[in-house]
């Protein structure tokens, strides 16, 4: 689960790490209100919060550009809040359509130091999953600001990594690993070691997948800040968390998405016209890629789970069938346990309650196939019978064209 | 012989008095599995009973290892309690914990992997279908099936196969057995990105086994598993070695119904890791339907 920039930069303050003083507002009469919170005196950051990465760089459908702007003066932050909030933002992530800004986080400009060279003094902090050896593992770089897999791609002697072992958790002299990669003395080093600290915490004790902090800032005053903060929780986690679970935004998920979950369906809308409908995560991915293969493009993602059960199939169609791009359906079940014949009279259960009017190829394999096979024959629906993947993807791509 | 658990292997069932380790407990008595004993904290002493079979309860897996002899573990026990499961088995010193359980907290299995480290007990899974060695019967009887999988599409023969998935699985199982080719053993290693043992363990297993003569390689996006076996099969394997590595068509960034399936990096694409299978000497299946093809163009049974 994604959580906006605010969100996570609140709850890391719960965790005492520090970040520029901010205040979150939905609405343009909240404008006024908020910014009086703030000093202004370095000028105020005006930053739109979606759950996508590459605002600054974005385009608003208006033409206006730059989800993320600094602000000299009270007047232009207002100005920016205005452009930005109820437009929709097109980043490198959100895809051709963009995503609606419903939020803005208005914070105090930070007073960024700079480095003998000239750059600004930025840093790049994150903690996630090493898949590799099962443990935390802390990523740093003196290259922040920047995307850390160019930062990889360009100089991987920059990045520094530092693997936390679970059985006794980070130990001080890993934070101090971290603090000497990344250059720091004095002072700043010993903020920097706190920093890690508790930030490893707070991966830990919230069930995190990934927090990352890109920038990390060096201020002028000599004070480290969580410029921008990126938190991601563990799906899987989120029942001991009902603090995490109350900061959910609906409005940045799929409503397909969410409808799906509720029939314990997992889907995933993609850009394609050939739907699917598929028993398992396994099957259902090969099944987007067979139908590729033959020249089709695939419209979702879509996994049943085990089951196949009528309820889920006729919710499984209601959902492909509100996807528009979609010119028919194929339907791949391996029955493995589940009776096929059952599966079939569910599939033709659901075909009937939908009025499905669209090509559908069915392919059945397993428990009691002859049965199935029957039941959808006898059926007096207009959907042909697939023998294997590769022969119903073929005959799915021959109904409905090649993408 | 097979890999992991052959015809005798005493198993038994954690969770099994709930309704999705119990339905699949019958499923394996069914099948001829030696079931051997049920733990649920709290009613050690009742009998799960089907089909003439009687199961003795018990609290802890340790009792139940003592008084059945019990030496691995299918565990259906919900996601919350799960990783506790597993470190009982560790406890008691099992051969073998396979977890079914869908949807364990990373940082529980983040903590248990660690423990387990230098213990005997070697853990399959999370979030995985099980493991099959087919039974010399009737649709494969008398075998050991641990877990989800559909027994009778398995057949006794000489292929071993192991993936992540579940229903892809069974795709090339089937798909072997219909063309009259069996199978020493089926190991779904599981979905998720932390888990007990890797592809590479299992090929190493096939690698050893007399009975296995060559293999089905599984995998999908996401991830290096599949490319630290590759590397090794090229080395090291001296069996013929088909691959299939579904997401091709997944989009970077999106986790495709697998916790552990989300591209991350240039190198856990589907591309990437196909280039790689075949730098490494394996036959890619070119659709899910090709795998036994796959198979059948680099070994002649």
């Amino acid at each position: 689960m994604n959580i906006h920039e605010y969100q996570a930069k609140a709850l890391l303050e719960q965790f005492g790490v520090a970040v520029p003083k901010g205040v979150a507002v939905k609405a343009a009469s909240e404008f006024e209100a908020a910014l009086a919170k703030l000093d202004g005196a370095g000028g105020y950051m005006v930053k739109s919060q979606i759950h996508a990465g590459g605002r600054g760089k974005g385009t608003f459908t208006n033409g206006f550009k730059g989800g993320v702007k600094f602000s000299a003066t009270k007047e232009k932050a207002l100005e920016n809040a205005n452009a930005m909030l109820g437009n929709t933002l097109v980043t490198a992530q959100t895809g051709a359509e963009g995503r609606k800004v419903q939020a803005l986080y208005f914070t105090e400009a930070a007073n960024l130091g700079k480095r003998p060279d000239g750059r600004d003094d930025e840093y790049y902090l994150a903690i996630l999953l090493d898949r590799a050896t099962s443990r935390p593992v802390i990523v740093a770089s003196t290259e922040g600001g920047v995307e850390i897999e160019q930062v990889a791609h360009d100089t991987p002697e920059r990045i520094t990594k530092v693997q936390v072992d679970p059985a006794v958790g980070l130990q001080p002299y890993q934070a101090r690993q971290v603090a000497f990669a990344l250059g720091f003395k004095g002072e700043l080093f010993k903020q920097c070691v706190t920093l890690v600290t508790k930030l490893y915490r707070f991966f830990w004790e919230k069930d995190c997948a990934m927090v990352e902090i890109n920038p990390l800032l060096v201020t002028k005053e000599g004070r480290l800040l969580a410029l921008d903060a990126k938190v991601s929780f563990d799906d899987n986690a989120l029942f001991r968390h009902p603090d995490v679970v109350a900061l959910r935004d609906l409005a940045e998920e799929d409503p397909k998405e969410i409808e799906a979950s509720k029939f314990g369906l997992s889907y995933i809308a993609l850009d394609g016209s050939i739907a699917c409908l598929v028993n398992g995560a396994g099957l259902a991915m090969s099944t987007m890629d067979i139908i590729q293969h033959f020249g089709g493009k695939p419209a979702n993602f879509l996994d049943v789970g085990g089951g196949a059960s009528k309820e889920q199939v006729t919710a499984a169609f209601k959902i492909i069938l509100g996807d528009p791009n979609v010119k028919g359906i194929l339907v791949n079940i391996f029955g493995g346990i589940m009776d096929c014949d059952i599966i079939a009279q569910g599939i033709v259960a659901a075909a009937r309650e939908t009025g499905l009017d669209l090509p559908l190829v069915v392919r059945l394999e397993g428990n009691n196939v002859a049965a199935g096979k029957a039941t959808l024959a006898a059926s007096g629906l207009k959907l042909v019978a697939g023998d294997s993947m590769a022969d119903a993807a073929r005959k799915i791509v021959a109904l409905v064209g090649k993408a | 012989m097979s890999i992991l658990v052959h015809e005798k292997t005493r198993v038994l069932v954690q969770g099994i008095t709930g309704d999705f380790g119990g339905r699949h407990a019958k499923l394996s008595l069914d099948y001829g599995t030696q079931v051997v004993a049920g733990v649920t904290p709290g009613k050690g002493g009742q009998v799960f009973e089907h089909a003439g079979h009687k199961v003795p309860i018990f609290d802890t897996v340790a009792e139940a290892k003592r008084q059945t002899g019990a030496e691995v573990s299918a565990i259906f026990v919900p996601p919350p309690f799960a990783a506790d499961a597993i470190l009982e088995c560790v406890d008691a010193d099992l051969d073998l914990a396979i977890a079914i359980t869908e949807g364990i907290p990373v940082r529980d299995m983040i903590a248990a992997k660690r423990a387990m480290q230098g213990r005997r007990t070697r853990l399959i899974g999370p979030n995985c279908p099980g493991i099959v060695t087919p039974g010399r019967g009737d649709k494969s009887h008398g075998g050991c099936r641990i877990g989800i999988a559909p027994g009778y599409i398995h057949k006794r023969g000489r292929v071993g196969v192991v993936s992540r998935s579940g229903t892809l699985t069974y795709e090339a199982v089937w798909q072997l057995t219909s063309k009259g080719h069996g199978q020493s053993t089926c190991v779904g290693i599981g979905g998720d990105p932390v888990n007990g043992t890797s592809h590479l363990d299992v090929i190493r297993m096939f690698n050893e086994d007399p009975e296995t003569e060559a293999i089905i390689l599984i995998g999908e996006i996401g991830g290096n598993a599949e490319v630290e076996a590759a590397r090794w099969i090229k080395e090291h394997c001296r069996k013929p070695v088909a691959g299939f590595i579904a997401g091709a068509t997944a989009p970077a960034g999106r986790r495709m119904g697998h916790a552990g399936a989300v591209i991350g990096g240039a190198e856990d694409t589907a591309a990437a890791k196909i280039r790689i299978f075949q730098e490494c000497g394996i036959e890619v299946a070119k659709t899910p339907s090709d795998m036994a093809d796959a198979l059948l163009r680099v070994w002649k049974p």
